[in-house]
């Protein structure tokens, strides 16, 4: 077997490094005793204490939890349905479609979704605020769990489904038995991206939120325009100890799904 | 019943929700997008009067395509700062694009090559920053670019500038931001195509005699065309209308459709010209946008197993 080229190696570790090295400055600095957030000046984790006394930050961190848990439930019923309804040869009228669909998105410049989204609930006259942010974080994270999901059903054993059909199980049967068991990592990995997705997203609920429903990306993004303070630090570091976790569990369910 | 319209009722059981969703929310959206684009602003609630009433019946069509004047355009073509945001985006995007390619190759190439054991903790590397918050990320860059921040700190202490460098709010921070936040997005498609390239066609290309370079010239490179493809795809569709990169690390005139977007509709509440400027948007990346489904489909279509192409 033919080795790599050392400077393969070189472009990894430089790679990793370019990735990582901001975030753990940005953790580094969240413990930084002095509000000069480029000089060191001791260990200190005061900035984290003051958040809680924080009350809009406190309020619009319960309010993203509650959009990212009501989206990231829609989002994985109506992505497992579409990855269940592409899998394989499956006919259908309208499958184009849905393929499309699905795909477009996943890519589609966030300044556009959100825009539409908010124009298409102000000409139905829909209020803006918690609901219309729960809809259109659904909509584009439902396309990620069907594209784990569809992931997952590629790898499925074809002959277990047909074991279970042909001792007599019907296909609502041989679903709840066999298939979803199988998928079931899958679904929930599935629902923890959509789940950090939402948690994440900052310009499409701009767009399409309301009085009183402020997310806690919309209130960072306001303070981080005025620039560089600990207490933003400290909450990223949160955020990302917080992601960190869910990712763990994520890969964990996936690997034994394997 | 007949039992063929049973049949095709049943058929749509699955698929019936997910597509009313996404044809609800993401298709009939964008109708109203290029409606409202052909709107006239006014200082109301909604800020725009509608050119289009749905209820004025088929009468009422004549005189509202006699009155379609699409004055939104033609002040996104008069006006030089929304061709200068056009081009810088295009720009943005296919520099930024090009500087992804040549950055991720390498580092999916040594990924693909690693040791099998190292394959999957290579990959939760590199998907980790993709579900930290974009956000985040991005401000992280900030304090490393900003004149008295962490990068000049270093450049002086090393003795390799006397003065602080200017790189936040110039296009080479923005350049440093889309190559961060978007380099998972182009490694990960290209690492899936090169860790299932068949190793034997490269060392029956090295035993016929073609160097190093050759082979990869001639056999890897071509091979991993398609994951070359979907994550130039990845990157460039988004970066075209990206937001928080240029409002954040740019300077005032690193002006990008998204951003041009954002300002005309928060700042200037002109609703129909941030329609218009994102029915523009949506026409640059939708050939992007198709030749991705394309080559997702393709890619879903084929066997897991087996011959790669």
């Amino acid at each position: 077997m033919s080795r790599p080229h050392p400077l393969a190696w070189a472009a990894l570790a430089l790679g990793l490094a370019f990735l990582y090295g901001p975030i753990l400055l940005l953790v580094a600095y969240s413990f930084n005793a002095s509000r000069l957030v480029t000089v060191w000046a001791g260990f200190s984790t005061r900035w984290y204490a003051g958040l809680l006394d924080n009350g809009p930050l406190v309020d619009s961190a319960l309010v993203t939890l509650k959009v990212a848990f009501a989206s990231a439930s829609l989002a994985t019923l109506l992505g497992t349905l579409a990855a269940l309804a592409l899998d394989g040869r499956r006919r259908f009228p309208g499958r184009p479609l849905l393929t499309g669909l699905v795909y477009a998105p996943m890519v589609m410049p966030e300044v556009i979704t959100g825009l539409s989204l908010l124009l298409l609930f102000v000409g139905l006259g829909i209020p803006r605020g918690f609901w219309t942010i729960v809809v259109a974080h659904a909509t584009f994270t439902l396309c990620f769990v069907a594209v784990v999901v569809q992931a997952r059903l590629r790898l499925l054993d074809r002959a277990l489904l047909d074991a279970a059909a042909d001792l007599g199980a019907a296909p609502v049967t041989v679903f709840r038995t066999v298939t979803l068991p199988l998928i079931a990592p899958a679904v929930i990995a599935g629902f923890l991206l959509a789940f950090t997705l939402s948690m994440d997203d900052l310009v499409i609920a701009s767009f399409v939120s309301g009085p009183g429903a402020t997310t806690l990306p919309m209130r960072l993004y306001s303070q981080v325009r005025l620039g560089v303070t600990p207490e933003i630090n400290a909450i990223s570091t949160l955020l990302i100890g917080a992601v960190s976790l869910a990712v763990l569990g994520a890969s964990v369910l996936t690997a034994r799904g394997r | 019943m007949s039992g063929r319209l049973r049949a095709s009722l049943r058929r749509l059981a699955l698929p019936a929700a997910p597509l009313l969703w996404l044809l609800a929310f993401f298709g009939l959206p964008f109708a109203v997008v290029v409606k409202i684009s052909l709107s006239d602003p006014a200082t109301a609630l909604p800020p725009y009067t509608p050119v289009l009433d749905w209820d004025a019946g088929l009468a009422a069509w004549a005189d509202v395509l006699a009155a379609l004047d699409f004055e939104n355009y033609r002040t996104l073509i008069a006006d030089p700062l929304y061709l200068d945001a056009g081009l810088t985006s295009l720009k943005v995007a296919l520099g930024a694009t090009l500087l992804l390619a040549l950055v991720g190759y390498p580092i999916a190439y040594a990924m693909a090559r690693a040791p099998r054991a190292w394959q999957p903790l290579l990959v939760a590397l590199m998907v980790i920053p993709f579900w930290t918050s974009f956000l985040i990320r991005v401000y992280a860059w900030i304090a490393i670019l900003k004149p008295d921040g962490l990068l000049n700190q270093a450049l002086i202490g090393l003795g390799l500038v006397a003065t602080p460098v200017e790189i936040l709010n110039t296009p080479a921070a923005v350049m440093i931001g889309m190559v961060y936040a978007y380099l998972p997005f182009m490694v990960l498609p290209l690492y899936a195509v090169l860790e299932r390239l068949d190793r034997g066609l490269v060392e029956a290309a090295r035993d016929l005699g073609a160097s190093r370079l050759a082979a990869f010239r001639t056999v890897t490179l071509p091979l991993s065309l398609p994951g070359l493809v979907a994550g130039a795809l990845l990157c460039f569709i988004p970066i075209t209308g990206e937001f928080i990169i240029p409002d954040l690390l740019g300077g005032t005139d690193t002006l990008m459709l998204g951003r041009v977007l954002w300002s005309e509709f928060f700042s200037n509440r002109d609703w129909p010209l941030a329609s218009a400027i994102a029915v523009v948007l949506l026409a640059v990346v939708a050939g992007p946008v198709v030749l991705f489904r394309e080559a997702e489909a393709r890619r879903l279509e084929r066997p897991e197993t087996g011959d790669p192409r």
